[in-house]
């Protein structure tokens, strides 16, 4: 019997509940009483602080009975099919509780900031039916028991996602970006979705529960078939989170509403591929060489990203490619198996990340405003309209700070932490194998240009002088509290987010210790010398302190030039602003082909020339043809009619015959 | 004797069909079918059914025949035209035809009548010598099968009429 | 003992019948040849009477009544359509072509 059972625990299922609720009502609202804001803004964000409320009481009961074993509760059978029977149901344990604050509670703090961000958009009501629905899945998503229902939710955030980026549909580039966001993801989904067969035929199962209990014994280690699914679910994960080669979707997402960047394509949706490895660690144990390509993978992103990030002009675009960036981190974490690693930078990431898009957005919102007043259509996003904004915004200014130095990796914020534990577990696997030296050495160089580019961030934003314009500048002023007050939130836990897990104390490696122990037992745990943390720490800590200086010192704000009048860009520095043109080049290679075996082969030749020429035109043809074989009998000729009655008659004999 | 005779009137009787299906005039077509016609008569006497022979004589080439000529006649298609029979094509099929059809008829004569069904041989002639020819047929007739009978003579009636009324000019 | 050679004979009349059916095209000479074909089939049936009872030669009577009315009504029809179509060759009597 489960420690967890009678207790808050049982009730798991509301906190889905609730925001889907608030999705049925928001949705109904949006037809019938679009103008009615208030009620919308309660049921929106009410339901979400609702669902986290819950959240801290389940938290404190698996606090409180410290239980070994998941609690999955069983709400009903969905698919009994043979040998195959899955059933709804939700899993409480120690990871999914630390989900589901982190969705619920950040969650909230977007869903408030919204209030005042969304406020004049005349598609009010429906975005908070989005955000919700989004909510709603993305808990199905961390709360679930097995593979399918992870998949329902995986599938439904997708598609929330895609709402909510062409959330202003009328702009073809808005909707076209949540198309490609949807499309790419569905790569990545075939791969999950072919890794869940392959766990069936081999396992039998595909509760969590029972595939952890199963497959240390009957997938051999380092096999074929482990590592097959370990890649497969990978492949899902670059989709959903976002690495090499499907990460091309989310620069693009940030057509979006800037809350919804902040919640979909920060702290939450995108994390959900290191979720998934979390919660399927088993296969990753059991099989080193998928475990080391997440890893390679995650540490080539983790560069390639950030060095895109150098030369953007677009404020978001730029956090964009960095949470790219950081994700890489989490997969570099959770790859070389220190779960508890990435699992704690998601969480602090979640806090910066989410602070500097909704940051991002206050700025946003100020130069729309300005914007507004003075008739101008200038890009509100491009950091070369803004400059000095400290002046005119100093609240998000101050939190975004707070949120830069994290992400730098400067102690004693929460961002150091969790990047040197990660940098430091793959240093140490470096001593079995040099592989992981180098997935260090990317991630040492990637914070060095992560902190490079926040610091450029802040500079051409928010200090030295304005380039927005004479019109503009009076109108430039600070968000309004509801605006503010998520900001001043995120920062306090940003600033100690980093107490989760500190050296030593390890609070949130104890806390997951019964996710995580399976794993650590099959793959080994390897401790490293104390002297090496302490190093390496140091060595982060001048890493994160030369990117900034060396920001300061090189770039210069004051030297800027707007968008009009800024002057080409050449050679290698046009080659990072086109983001290595990998867009052009799936384009090329992909799509284009693609769209000309669709339209020639399939369309032309098989769809037109086949089945319509042959099959449809064709069997008419034949009809026709037999027909007209057929009527020739009919000549209307007594004498044939007669000759064909007496062959027939002659054939009846014959018969006859046969019977004497 | 009797074989004799047999032989004579199906002789007779093959010789006079053939001529009457391939003749041009219909005239002589009808009349080597009233021969034919009475050579089956004979056979019918041969046979032990005397009265069947008085009535195919009376009915058959006296009445149907009869009628033929009439419309032979009224028509006016008496003389020999043209041939109307089919070309090569057809005579080759018709042959063909009609000589598969006497090879299957004449092995299905090979038959063996079941021996349950047999009557000892000669019983009908004895039945028609101690009961009269037309007796022997009438006694069924008007017994065993009085409802076909009557049926019979209701299709004549409408025979008549359907006849009149198709052949009746529009006044 | 008869039966034999007259079913043969009752054969060779009904083939000659059927020749002529598929031989000419003269509506009058085709019923003409149908009526040769009822007989064939009266010879056989009295040619069984010998062997099965007097039945065969009651049937033949039927038959004989009922070739009488067909005949009959054949020709009246014969005479209706010459009068629309001035021809008995059935080639040219051909409305109800497919």
């Amino acid at each position: 019997m489960n420690p967890l059972a009678g207790t808050a625990a049982d009730l798991v299922g509301l906190t889905i509940l609730l925001p889907f609720l608030g999705f049925l009502v928001n949705g109904a609202l949006a037809f019938l009483r679009p103008r009615d804001k208030r009620l919308v803004s309660i049921v929106g964000v009410g339901s979400v602080a609702a669902a986290f409320a819950l959240g801290v009481a389940i938290f404190l009961a698996v606090l409180g009975a410290h239980p070994e074993a998941p609690y999955v509760q069983t709400l009903w059978t969905w698919m009994p099919v043979g040998d195959l029977q899955i059933a709804a149901a939700l899993q409480v344990d120690q990871l999914s509780v630390m989900m589901l604050l982190v969705v619920t509670g950040v969650g909230a703090l977007i869903h408030l900031f919204s209030v005042g961000y969304m406020g004049e958009d005349p598609g009010y009501a429906r975005y908070f039916a989005y955000l919700n629905l989004f909510i709603a899945f993305m808990l199905v998503l961390v709360l679930s028991a097995s593979f399918p229902v992870m998949f329902i939710g995986w599938e439904g955030v997708g598609l929330c996602s895609y709402l909510l980026i062409g959330f202003w549909y009328d702009d073809v580039a808005k909707a076209e970006a949540g198309l490609k966001a949807f499309l790419v993801n569905r790569i990545g989904d075939t791969g999950f979705m072919i890794a869940m067969f392959l766990i069936f035929a081999k396992l039998g199962t595909l509760d969590f529960v029972a595939v952890s209990a199963a497959a240390p014994d009957q997938l051999a280690r380092g096999g074929g078939a482990v590592t097959a699914i370990a890649l497969l679910l990978f492949l899902g994960c670059a989709g959903k989170s976002a690495q090499i080669p499907l990460y091309v979707w989310l620069p693009d997402a940030m057509a979006g509403p800037t809350p919804v960047s902040a919640l979909i394509h920060a702290a939450t949706m995108v994390t959900a591929g290191v979720f998934l490895v979390a919660r399927a660690n088993v296969f990753f144990a059991l099989a080193p060489v998928a475990a080391a390509v997440v890893a390679g993978v995650g540490a080539l992103t983790v560069l390639f990203a950030a060095s895109i990030g150098l030369k953007q002009w677009d404020i978001k675009k730029v956090l964009a490619y960095s949470t790219v960036s950081q994700l890489g981190y989490m997969f570099v974490g959770v790859g070389v198996g220190a779960y508890t690693a990435g699992m704690f930078h998601l969480v602090t990431h979640a806090f910066f990340k989410a602070l500097l898009f909704l940051g991002s957005g206050s700025v946003i919102h100020a130069m729309h405003h300005a914007y507004h007043h003075s008739h101008r259509h200038a890009d509100a996003q491009d950091m070369r309209n803004m400059g000095g904004l400290g002046a005119f915004l100093p609240t998000t200014a101050k939190v975004m700070w707070v949120a830069t130095l994290a992400i730098a990796g400067i102690p004693p914020l929460a961002g150091f932490f969790s990047k040197d534990e990660i940098l430091l577990a793959a240093f140490t696997r470096g001593g079995e194998n040099p592989f992981y030296y180098a997935v260090w050495a990317f991630g040492a160089v990637g914070a060095l240009l992560t902190a490079f580019y926040m610091t450029r961030l802040m500079l051409y934003t928010f200090h030295g002088p304005n380039r927005t314009g004479d019109l503009e500048r009076p109108h430039l002023h600070e968000s309004p509290l509801v605006m503010t007050a998520p900001l001043i939130a995120l920062a306090v836990l940003t600033v100690l987010g980093g107490a989760l897990n500190l050296p030593h104390v390890a609070t949130l490696h104890h806390w997951l210790e019964p996710v995580t122990r399976q794993a650590a037992l099959i793959a080994g745990a390897t401790e490293a010398p104390p002297g090496l943390e302490y190093g390496l720490m140091g060595l982060a800590v001048v890493i994160a302190v030369a990117g900034i200086a060396l920001a300061v010192r090189l770039l210069k704000p004051a030297e800027l030039l707007t968008p009009d009048n800024a002057p080409a860009e050449r050679g290698f520095a046009k080659l990072l602003l086109e983001k290595y043109r990998v867009d052009e080049l799936y384009d090329a290679v992909i799509i284009r082909p693609l769209l000309w075996f669709s339209r020639v082969v399939l369309w032309k030749g098989i769809d037109a020339g086949v089945i319509d020429t042959a099959g449809v035109n064709g069997s008419a043809a034949l009809a026709r043809g037999l027909g007209w074989i057929g009527s020739r009998l009919q000549t209307g000729q007594v004498g044939t009619y007669v000759v064909v009655f007496v062959i027939g008659a002659l054939a009846v004999l014959v018969a006859l015959m046969r019977m004497m | 004797m009797v074989t004799y005779a047999f032989w004579l009137f199906s002789g007779a009787a093959i010789v006079s069909a053939f001529l009457c299906i391939t003749r041009r005039s219909p005239v002589a077509s009808a009349l080597w079918l009233v021969n034919t016609f009475f050579s089956i008569a004979g056979l019918f006497v041969l046979l032990d059914a005397h009265f069947l022979a008085a009535v195919q004589v009376l009915v058959y080439a006296g009445a149907i025949m009869v009628l033929f000529l009439f419309v032979i006649m009224l028509l006016n298609l008496g003389r020999p035209g043209p041939g109307d029979m089919k070309g090569w094509w057809g005579r080759g099929v018709a042959g063909v035809a009609g000589l598969v059809l006497a090879g299957e008829l004449l092995v299905l004569r090979l038959v063996v009548l079941p021996a349950e069904l047999v009557l000892p041989a000669g019983t009908v002639a004895r039945t028609v010598r101690e009961q009269g020819a037309v007796q022997a047929v009438a006694l069924p007739l008007f017994q065993a099968y009085l409802v076909p009978f009557e049926i019979a003579s209701l299709m004549l009636l409408a025979a008549i009429v359907g006849a009149v009324v198709l052949a009746k000019r529009r006044v | 003992m008869l039966l034999g050679p007259a079913l043969a004979v009752s054969a060779i009349l009904f083939s000659l019948g059927v020749v002529g059916v598929l031989l000419r095209r003269n509506a009058i000479i085709i019923f003409m040849c149908i009526e040769l074909m009822l007989n064939a089939v009266n010879l056989a049936f009295v040619a069984f009477s010998q062997q099965l009872g007097i039945d065969g030669q009651v049937f033949v009577f039927f038959v004989m009544t009922v070739a009488a009315a067909e005949a009959a009504v054949g020709l009246a029809i014969v005479i209706a359509v010459y009068r629309h179509r001035e021809t008995v060759n059935l080639q040219n009597i051909n409305l109800l072509r497919g």
